[in-house]
């Protein structure tokens, strides 16, 4: 397992965090917020955080794709899941997130036919395979899916699947970083840039930081040896005077992105005028949703769904974590009344969400880290 | 003449089996005495009473069941019917057991073929042969088609322990040492590759074995021998959480020495999903005393299903009630308990 092991070599781990305890000033702490779930999964899987010198500190941005989709939407897709003759397919993480009315997995248990897949194609082939019932995608997912599901679409109009339809959630990843950009008294001072979405949007999507917003920002892969170049990527600009885009995951990204998957999303897709983020509220021009060209495909014109906004609990802080204003374990209810078997919240959910990993991995580090929070 | 000589010998000649099969009658005669009896054919079997009577056994006893629910029937290195043997077998002897008696009982879902059946048993009766023990008692009902996912096997299992030692997670000592018998989550992901959901293709076999042989050895420490588990369901995670919450002290695993078959790791990376969470069908883990881990990593080693066995980890006093891992990378996390089912990641 080549591409595992040498991205997990514990000296040049070593050697690394070496050259980050170099970088930083004694007592100064730098606020560095990964913007993906899938990094801060492999920060906590990994223990990076024991590497780094107490100056750095991690902030868990908005990145995971399952946390931010508000339970007014979880509900519309508990209500496709409950038609008659409709089968309901979305990915795994997506199962236990809780709507105002339960999550898709008592759905499930109270009779509705929602299946595990990995992908819409592996929907569409449901769709092909099971010819008498209807098969809807919940797509969900930044810019990083949604070229599978725009290929899927226009798969499915090519071989006129009649029974196909994807419900359309979609989000885009410039909003919410200008949302975190613009909080009053932000605490962060420089980005970790999401990888997967990268190799479909490319590096130089993210130029408005560092020119609009003054942070720089490091495009990075995942691996533990990943994170831990891109931090000292972004100690070295900061070092150096610098403030701009750079890129770590060279092996895969582009400044330009990939021009194929983007052409796919604006053959099948375009933006709403705004969408409700878990957490965030209502952005403009944040998602996207079907075109008007694969309405017949469109579950959104297909079904009638509630649609309702459903507010999130009071309790529960996911906005202000995921905008990196608080740390998971001082949420209220983190850990108490929100735990990854009875989620209030979504950052509790999915192992990406902030609340989880840090639950799950790290709530031994807590005096450490709160000791820094005063700081 | 008696009865039994005298009746004709039983014959199947139906290729599928059908509700007559469970419903008591002749074709039930057949099933059972062409086929289950034919192939687990032992003497308290044959009698075909309603009990299996046994000789009394000296030595205190151990007594267990499991069912066995498992899709596809069949999967590189094993089936349900081996599976539902070793399962049986295997939590016997980490209880210090030597396993003696089995009994099976089959819910099959109508129209499974009775070829299929027949080679499912027939591995059921070469994992017993192997593992030493007879299945002495047995039950068949036939369910309607798609009220059953072609065959499911429940076996209990009796044991008796030739030796005085007490095994439990009360007995573990701070500076005890974890040891694992071979790599981790085989069975896991072999099944979840054969059922073709994923379009993953790897070779990956489960490594469904008894273990009995592998914890008689262990029994040969002694004292210093504290308790032993195999991993099934859950993986090592869930089983090392229980004894750290039930022993009321930690366990601390090191990444770096944790045995994972490239394939397997692989997949699991793919999947998004931990290999210390997946199951195992033939893996053992022990604690042991401090200074009998090399005698038991050696004996261990000797047997051919300990070839990778290896120290993992050591008990350590606090936090208590928690497992720990020191990554590879030199981080540490906590190894919590698995909320649900494994769902894998969307990215």
């Amino acid at each position: 397992m080549k591409y595992v092991t040498e991205y997990r070599d514990p000296e040049l781990a070593q050697g690394l965090a070496a050259e980050i305890r170099s970088l930083v000033t004694p007592g100064e702490v730098v606020h560095v917020m990964e913007v993906c779930g899938g990094h801060t999964h492999a920060i906590y899987r990994h223990g990076l955080e024991e590497l780094l010198p107490p100056e750095v500190e991690l902030v868990h941005g908005p990145g995971c794709p399952v946390c931010v989709i508000p339970m007014g939407r979880v509900d519309d897709a508990i209500a496709i899941a409950e038609t008659e003759g409709v089968t309901l397919a979305t990915f795994g993480d997506m199962l236990r997130v809780p709507g105002g009315n339960g999550s898709l997995l008592e759905a499930q248990a109270r009779g509705a036919d929602v299946r595990m897949v990995y992908s819409p194609l592996d929907a569409l082939e449901l769709a092909r395979r099971e010819p008498e019932r209807h098969v809807c995608f919940f797509a969900i997912g930044f810019e990083t899916t949604a070229p599978a599901t725009a290929v899927t679409l226009l798969r499915a109009r090519a071989e006129e699947i009649p029974n196909f339809s994807v419900f359309c959630n979609h989000v885009l990843i410039e909003p919410p970083l200008r949302v975190i950009l613009e909080t009053p008294g932000l605490r962060v001072d420089a980005f970790v840039g999401p990888g997967h979405v990268s190799t479909v949007i490319g590096s130089d999507a993210y130029r408005f930081i560092p020119e609009e917003y003054g942070r720089p920002i490091v495009v990075s892969a995942f691996e533990p040896i990943d994170l831990l170049q891109s931090i000292a990527m972004l100690l070295r600009q900061r070092a150096e005077g610098r403030c701009e885009v750079e890129n770590q995951y060279t092996r895969v990204v582009r400044p330009e992105g990939n021009p194929r998957a983007l052409a796919a999303i604006a053959a099948t897709m375009e933006p709403r005028r705004d969408f409700e983020w878990r957490g965030l509220g209502v952005l403009p021009e944040s998602a996207l949703q079907i075109r008007k060209e694969l309405a017949a495909f469109d579950a959104e014109r297909l079904f009638t769904l509630p649609g309702a906004r459903i507010e999130d609990p009071k309790a529960c802080r996911c906005g202000e974590v995921l905008t990196g204003q608080i740390k998971p374990w001082e949420c209220g209810v983190f850990g108490t009344a929100c735990t990854p078997e009875r989620p209030l919240g979504t950052c509790m959910v999915s192992s990406e969400g902030a609340c989880a990993a840090f639950f799950s991995y790290g709530r031994l580090r807590r005096p450490r880290e709160e000791a820094l929070v005063g700081a | 003449m008696p009865e039994a000589t005298r009746r004709r010998r039983p014959v199947l000649r139906d290729e599928r089996i059908t509700l007559a099969h469970g419903a008591g009658g002749k074709a039930t005669r057949d099933l059972v005495e062409a086929l289950f009896l034919e192939e687990l054919g032992n003497e308290a079997l044959a009698s075909l009473g309603d009990s299996a009577v046994i000789a009394p056994l000296s030595g205190r006893l151990a007594f267990t069941t499991d069912s066995y629910v498992v899709r596809p029937l069949s999967f590189p290195g094993g089936d349900i019917g081996a599976l539902a043997v070793h399962g049986t077998v295997n939590d016997l002897a980490v209880a210090g057991a030597r396993p003696l008696w089995l009994s099976a009982a089959f819910v099959i879902e109508e129209g499974l073929p009775v070829s299929q059946l027949r080679e499912l048993v027939a591995s059921m009766a070469a994992a017993a042969r192997r593992a030493g023990v007879a299945v002495a008692a047995g039950d068949t009902k036939v369910v309607e088609r798609g009220k059953g996912d072609g065959l499911y096997v429940t076996t209990a299992g009796v044991g008796v322990l030739e030796h005085d030692l007490v095994l439990g997670p009360e007995r573990l000592r701070p500076g005890d040492r974890v040891l694992l018998s071979g790599t981790l989550a085989d069975h896991g992901m072999a099944v979840m590759i054969a059922r073709g959901d994923l379009e993953l293709e790897g070779d990956v076999s489960s490594d469904t074995a008894p273990v009995h042989e592998l914890a008689g050895a262990l029994l040969g420490l002694g004292d210093s021998l504290r308790w032993m588990r195999d991993p099934t369901r859950g993986g090592l995670a869930t089983a090392l959480n229980e004894l750290a919450a039930q022993s009321g002290l930690a366990v601390r695993l090191r990444e770096d020495v944790l045995p994972v078959e490239p394939a397997v790791v692989a997949a699991c990376e793919i999947l998004g999903i931990d290999p210390l969470y997946v199951a195992n069908e033939g893996k053992l883990v022990a604690v042991v005393a401090e200074d009998a881990a090399a005698d038991a990593l050696a004996a261990l080693r000797a047997h051919e299903l300990g070839t990778a066995a290896v120290e993992i980890g050591a008990i350590e006093p606090e936090p208590e009630g928690m497992v720990l891992l020191d990554t590879a990378l030199g981080g540490s996390r906590i190894v919590d308990l698995l909320v649900g089912d494994p769902l894998p990641r969307i990215c």
